[in-house]
């Protein structure tokens, strides 16, 4: 053969190989389609022309850490958690009201000190122990009887472990068979809000006596609509359904796979492909997409965060009341969440998010006036403006997609009013310390409740007693400070919320803050799933779900 | 000197280069600001936890004091054990380097087959129009964003066409049960046919993307290694004597034109089973270098110092091997 004839020999066998290679796929997809329906995309498609599906496969960005709740702070092993695992008492749907759980019922003694709870009947743990009132004792036992660093939810709720001072719960014991009685040393009004968060869930008794601390973390074992069937890291977690869960008629599903792939437009893509029928992350930018697809839709995460300016109170001249409502007025936060939470996010007022209870809808936000700035700081004697340092987190958060984009929002607004702001930024834990050591001017951070209830935002974030801790603005006002205190005993819910209303007036007046936003992050499924609720906290029940 | 002889003195002198990698890692690592137990208990812990979290993990002793504990431990063959999951690293990285393995010889060989052929062809028709539409896909191959190929490819082939899944490695509604964890291997002890196709539909779209740059690396440093010996003497006598030119380009040229190719492959090679990790993270799989990202991003230390280490030692073990294979391709290599 001649050289010519050779080339178009090569480039002949590379066209006929690519041919074969596509047909060749082509040919297997619809043939295991049809015989075990085992490719991803030909899965979903069969199973929605035949018979209903009933296997949820949920595609999130990171993996759990571990699956014994009381030792995990990461929202991604709640996620899991939260569903083989129950409660006391639960949360409301989609709010952070008190619902029955394993508790039917609850009394409250006069002064707030003791809690009796009526436990309910015919529960049994997956491994076929019966729930009681002892599974409930050993439970908070084990975790009376821990460390921070173990049971890092336990100490921040409960104060403390043993016979420690701040520890709050005094004695937890087992009346009889189906009542348990919790007394605590003093009265802690967001108890039952505490109890409901997802650490607290209700190991069985049997596991936590015959398994290690390590074996518990990878052998989940709770009385929750799932039971846990496997675990391999960063590819799935396998969950079935609990047959003999005490509501019967949940779960709807059979099956529940939990799947991690880091990547927001990969997890996006594999939506669309079927592989996954829900998604969590999704990037704002992409849920006008998600609208227009018939096949798909759009799920938001009702708030439960703040995203926030703070300015350092104990720093010129943010100690002058005046300059920082200036700031409040000089800062235009509609157009901030126009441009960087594609309007996802709620403009704020109040430090914490409207689902709390107690939050106060009177109060008028600070509105965007350039004009009443400059007079407000003409009348500070800052007529002429100032320098000062802008902090911008480095990363990512929930409650704020892109802080450096903020941040040079933020300098345009305050250049308009003559303050000149000066864009700086740390390493993410470097950020955190110095801002806590007071050495900001005014620096960008956010909040993420972990309850719901007000006093995990406005005493964690801005009490006196939380400086140097939470409190990064080093805000003092002892009239706030009364009011918090007194709503932390305060066990009559309208009371205590007419408390958090008032010291929110009290706080906006000071202007400690400048809240920006509440966002609301988004989720996607396939149009075809039904009964998905997305839950404020993060961790969403997944047993009322369902396939049209 | 043998072979043997020198195959003892490659391994002998690995000692020192390992030895020198966990001393930079280790002290790399306490270079990045943030205290790890902070990191690990977040915005939101009290001091106390923080301090208590320290203790546990040894980490208030002196920095050397903690290297040569850790020394110690691997010189009795314990990696340590994960802060963030407390399971030993000998333990819970095996399946991720599996999928890491499966996934690198995949695009190696599509690499090598794709890259040394074209590479071939080109020298052979220089400067016709396959050299030049070659090359240039080469150089758009080098320089290629796997990240964005990797999420185009996932949108034509995916979506659009439905050729192959975008993510993962198995389909998990019928996943594959592990046994070495080398998923194709896995089915195929099982008999499952069926899950083998599967798995290897998952590993097409993102071994093509890992494969993109070391093919056209490879192609590149083909060509210009058979043009060069192209030219030579022994090449113009096997023409004249009218050797068929298939033969003369495949068999004589292209065992002399080989080694610096080897080179580049052993190298490519090693550097595929430590930078996957964009790959790994579009596509979703579970492999040892999102295992070390999500060690570094969570402070583990001992997941960062020991996953390192087990890249190194293998990319030190690819390069041993290419060495040795160096004469056995051409005998008139000594080692010496």
């Amino acid at each position: 053969m001649n050289k010519k004839a050779w080339l178009l020999f090569f480039v002949l066998l590379l066209t006929v190989s690519t041919a074969l290679f596509g047909c060749s796929s082509d040919d297997s997809s619809s043939d295991d389609g049809g015989s075990t329906g085992n490719d991803g995309g030909g899965d979903a498609a069969e199973e929605t022309d035949g018979e209903t599906q009933d296997t949820l496969v949920f595609g999130r960005g990171g993996d759990s850490v571990a699956l014994d709740p009381i030792t995990v702070t990461d929202g991604e092993s709640f996620k899991v958690t939260k569903n083989i695992f129950e409660t006391l008492v639960e949360f409301g749907e989609q709010d952070t009201d008190i619902n029955p759980g394993l508790a039917e019922e609850w009394e409250v003694s006069e002064d707030g000190l003791t809690y009796t709870f009526m436990l309910r009947d015919g529960v049994t743990f997956h491994d076929g122990e019966a729930f009681n009132a002892d599974a409930v004792v050993a439970n908070f036992d084990r975790w009376a009887n821990g460390t921070e660093d173990k049971f890092y939810y336990y100490k921040s709720m409960f104060g403390g472990f043993g016979d420690e001072e701040g520890h709050v719960i005094e004695s937890v014991t087992a009346v009889d068979e189906s009542t348990v009685e919790i007394k605590l040393k003093r009265p802690q009004a967001p108890f039952l809000k505490n109890i409901a968060m997802s650490p607290f869930a209700i190991v069985s008794p049997k596991a936590l006596s015959e398994m290690s601390e390590d074996e518990l973390a990878e052998n989940p074992v709770g009385t929750g609509p799932f039971k846990f069937v496997e675990w391999r890291r960063n590819e799935r977690i396998v969950l079935e359904k609990n047959e003999d869960y005490w509501n019967s008629e949940y779960p709807k599903v059979n099956q529940v796979i939990f799947r991690s792939i880091p990547e927001n437009s990969a997890r996006l893509n594999a939506l669309m492909s079927g592989e996954i029928d829900l998604a969590d992350g999704i990037n704002p930018s992409d849920a006008p997409q998600i609208e227009g697809d018939d096949s798909l839709q759009l799920f938001e995460r009702p708030s439960m965060n703040v995203g926030y300016l703070g300015l350092t109170v104990t720093r010129e001249p943010f100690n002058d009341p005046k300059v920082r409502q200036a700031m409040n007025h000089a800062i235009d936060r509609q157009a901030i969440v126009d441009a960087f939470f594609e309007g996802r996010a709620e403009v704020a007022k109040n430090p914490m998010p409207p689902v709390i209870a107690g939050y106060n809808d009177d109060i008028e936000g600070y509105e965007y006036d350039p004009e009443k700035a400059k007079a407000l700081l003409e009348e500070a004697g800052l007529g002429d403006g100032f320098d000062m340092e802008l902090w911008a987190m480095p990363v990512p958060r929930p409650y704020m997609p892109d802080g450096q984009k903020v941040a040079e929002a933020i300098q345009s607004n305050l250049a308009d009013v003559g303050i000149n702001a000066e864009i700086v930024t740390y390493e993410w834990a470097t950020y955190l310390e110095k801002a806590r050591m007071g050495e900001a001017d005014a620096f960008l951070l956010g909040w993420t409740g972990d309850n719901g209830d007000a006093d995990n935002f406005l005493y964690v974030l801005l009490d006196q007693d939380n400086i140097g801790s939470n409190n990064y603005t080093y805000y003092e006002n002892q009239e706030v400070h009364d009011l918090l205190i007194q709503a932390q005993s305060e066990t009559d819910e309208d009371t205590r919320n007419q408390l958090y209303m008032e010291a929110q007036e009290l706080i906006h007046q000071d202007a400690p803050w400048v809240p920006l936003a509440h966002s609301t992050p988004l989720l996607a499924g396939s149009a075809n799933l039904q009964g998905f609720m997305p839950h404020p906290t993060g961790s969403d029940w997944l047993h009322t779900v369902y396939f049209e | 000197m043998n072979m043997l002889q020198y195959i003892i003195r490659r391994l002998l002198q690995l000692i020192p280069v390992l030895l020198g990698m966990t001393f930079i890692v280790f002290l790399i690592i306490r270079a990045i600001p943030g205290d790890p137990a902070l990191v690990i208990l977040g915005q939101q812990a009290t001091e106390d936890a923080v301090a208590a979290l320290r203790e546990s993990l040894g980490l208030d002793e002196p920095w050397y004091v903690q290297y040569f504990q850790y020394l110690g431990n691997l010189l009795t063959g314990d990696l340590g054990e994960s802060i963030r999951t407390r399971t030993p690293v000998n333990e819970e990285i095996w399946p991720y380097l599996a999928t890491t393995f499966e996934l690198s010889i995949f695009a190696i060989v599509i690499a090598v087959i794709v890259g040394v052929n074209a590479g071939i062809i080109s020298a052979w028709f220089q400067n016709s129009w396959f050299d030049y539409t070659a090359m240039v896909l080469a150089l758009v191959g080098v320089s290629m964003p796997i990240f964005w190929l990797g999420l185009m490819m996932q949108y034509q082939f995916s979506l659009q066409w439905d050729w192959f899944p975008t993510t993962g490695r198995e389909n998990v509604r019928d996943p594959v049960n592990a046994i070495t964890n080398l998923y194709l291997i896995d089915t195929l002890i099982q008999g499952r046919f069926d899950q083998f196709v599967v798995v290897l539909k998952h590993l097409v779209m993102p071994g093509i993307a890992l494969a993109t740059i070391p093919m056209a690396i490879i192609a590149r440093m083909t060509r210009s290694s058979m043009l060069e010996v192209m030219k030579s003497d022994y090449i113009r006598t096997a023409r004249a004597k009218g050797e068929k030119m298939f033969w003369v380009v495949y068999k004589h040229s292209l065992k002399n034109a080989i080694i610096p190719v080897l080179t580049v492959i052993g190298l490519q090679t090693g550097l595929l089973l430590g930078g996957a990790i964009l790959t790994e993270t579009i596509f979703g799989l579970p492999g040892v270098g999102r295992y070390i990202y999500e060690g570094i991003s969570s402070r583990d230390y001992p997941v960062i110092q020991s996953g390192i280490l087990i890249v190194a030692f293998i990319f030190v073990m690819i390069n041993l091997i290419v060495d040795i294979l160096y004469s056995v391709i051409d005998p008139r290599i000594r080692y010496n």
